[in-house]
């Protein structure tokens, strides 16, 4: 889907998530405490919500939310981004868009 | 106690031996009035003296009443066989006397029975806030417990206690194959069985999620111990670093490296997952108390509510994940034998806190 290609490839970090989700919530803070900024999508005030929670079901992200991308390309769901950062492979994904600000 | 059949009990177990010898000598002081020829008194035939025997009296009377003026007709006419006669309607009378007994042999025995169950469950109780888990039907509380009667539930409890018993014998072949010599490709099938073993616990722990979310977060298959340290439906990964690490005499510099990092990945994932959950509550609390309070238990955001337990199990899911993870890359850091000596003490620090949870459960049982 045409909308969801072009928030994803924003620059940094995007999540997709929706206002009731709190595993979204979550996976936002974790973000936040790795000194990083994402671009928030919060699907469910979009007037294309359904549309966009289809396309990223097909995209892999069974829950639709979250979604993570990094630097344009999908990370996944929180599984996801609970495994990459447990084999210490998440960091260097971010290291880009860290800011050295608390 | 449903059929009378069943639970007859006769006369001498519950102990009523000695009104029955009672109820004998009775007979034989009667059978001496009748040699007397005190025939012409029927109170002393009728109405037993010994009160303590009978409290049916009224029967008794009724009976004795009706028959006693037909006695003495029959006595008239038939002066052959007194003694027969007496002797039948004596028999009668004792038949019917122990078959009163019985009948209170039997109600006492009822009562003592209820006694005891009224006793029991009040043990059942104390037990329960004790931390046990005490899983069985005849529970009457109707807040909790009720999962018992969930059959996921039960099949899960089930499971478990296999798990459990499985647990203890891979954690005893560890033991052993740690004090002795062991060649590589054995103790790469003990730890990968024991890495097995703990996802096939998500797994269940997964599907009893889905049949009752609020059994799997609050540990209630597991014993108080266990239960103290909850965190999301089962132990912290951080504590299972804390419990590790100790075990490792040497590692390498790669291996402390990538430990350090572990912890804090594990850490900051844990927080993120609490945070989560602090969200959860708030936004469920907010949900159950809005609207106005003071009209009664009906919650006017209530499929909102119930969205919100649904995502409950999304985050026992995720808890499980991440605690499957940690043991993955403990996996991947350590050395075979080191891993086997890291789940050696990760097993055993279950079994101390579940035998902590014993002793604590029956330390009011010591005679003081």
């Amino acid at each position: 889907m045409d909308k969801v290609m072009r928030m994803s490839s924003e620059k940094g970090v995007v999540i997709f998530t929706k206002s009731s989700c709190c595993l979204c919530y979550a996976v936002q803070i974790l973000f936040r405490d790795l000194r990083v900024q994402p671009t928030i999508h919060e699907i469910d005030n979009d007037p294309d919500c359904r549309e966009i929670e289809k396309a990223l079901v097909r995209l892999g992200c069974a829950n639709a939310v979250p979604a993570v991308f990094v630097s344009g390309k999908l990370v996944g769901s929180t599984n996801d981004v609970m495994s990459l950062h447990l084999s210490g492979s998440l960091v260097p994904l971010i290291k880009p868009y860290q800011s050295f600000l608390n | 106690m449903n059929s009378t059949s069943t639970h007859f009990v006769p006369p001498r177990r519950v102990g009523i031996y000695e009104p029955l010898h009672q109820m004998g000598m009775w007979g034989d002081s009667f059978k001496s009035n009748i040699t007397n020829g005190n025939m012409n008194t029927p109170s002393h035939i009728i109405i037993p003296n010994n009160q303590k025997l009978d409290n049916n009296l009224s029967e008794d009377t009724s009976h004795g009443t009706a028959g006693t003026p037909h006695m003495f007709d029959q006595e008239a006419s038939t002066s052959r066989n007194p003694d027969k006669i007496q002797r039948r309607l004596a028999q009668n009378r004792e038949a019917a006397r122990k078959s009163r007994l019985r009948k209170k042999a039997y109600v006492q025995q009822l009562e003592t029975s209820r006694l005891k169950l009224i006793q029991l469950e009040q043990e059942l109780d104390r037990a329960r806030q004790q931390g046990f888990y005490v899983g069985n039907g005849i529970d009457t509380n109707p807040l909790g417990f009720s999962e018992t009667m969930n059959p996921g539930i039960a099949a899960f409890e089930m499971e478990y206690g296999h798990w459990v018993e499985e647990q203890n014998r891979q954690i005893c072949e560890l033991r052993t194959v740690l004090h002795g010599h062991v060649n590589d490709i054995e103790l790469r099938m003990l730890v990968e069985n024991a890495m097995k073993h703990y996802f096939e616990l998500f797994k269940m722990k997964s599907t009893a999620a889905k049949a009752d979310v609020f059994f799997v977060m609050s540990g209630m298959w597991k014993t108080s111990a266990e239960r103290f340290f909850i965190w999301i439906g089962g132990f912290r990964p951080s504590d299972l670093l804390k419990v590790l690490l100790p075990h490792f005499d040497v590692l390498t510099d790669q291996q402390i490296l990538d430990v350090c990092s572990l912890r804090q990945s594990c850490q900051q994932a844990e927080d993120a997952l609490t945070q989560g959950m602090e969200k959860l509550q708030h936004t469920l609390a907010d949900c159950v108390a809005a609207g106005q309070l003071g009209e009664g238990s009906y919650i006017p955001q209530v499929n909102s509510a119930m969205e919100r337990l649904e995502a409950l199990v999304s985050f026992v899911n995720q808890a499980d994940h991440l605690r499957h993870e940690t043991l993955q890359q403990m996996y991947r850091i350590l050395t075979m034998r080191q891993a086997a000596r890291g789940l050696l003490a990760l097993g055993e620090y279950f079994q101390r806190l579940r035998a902590l949870s014993s002793s604590w459960a029956t330390r009011h049982r010591e005679p003081t």
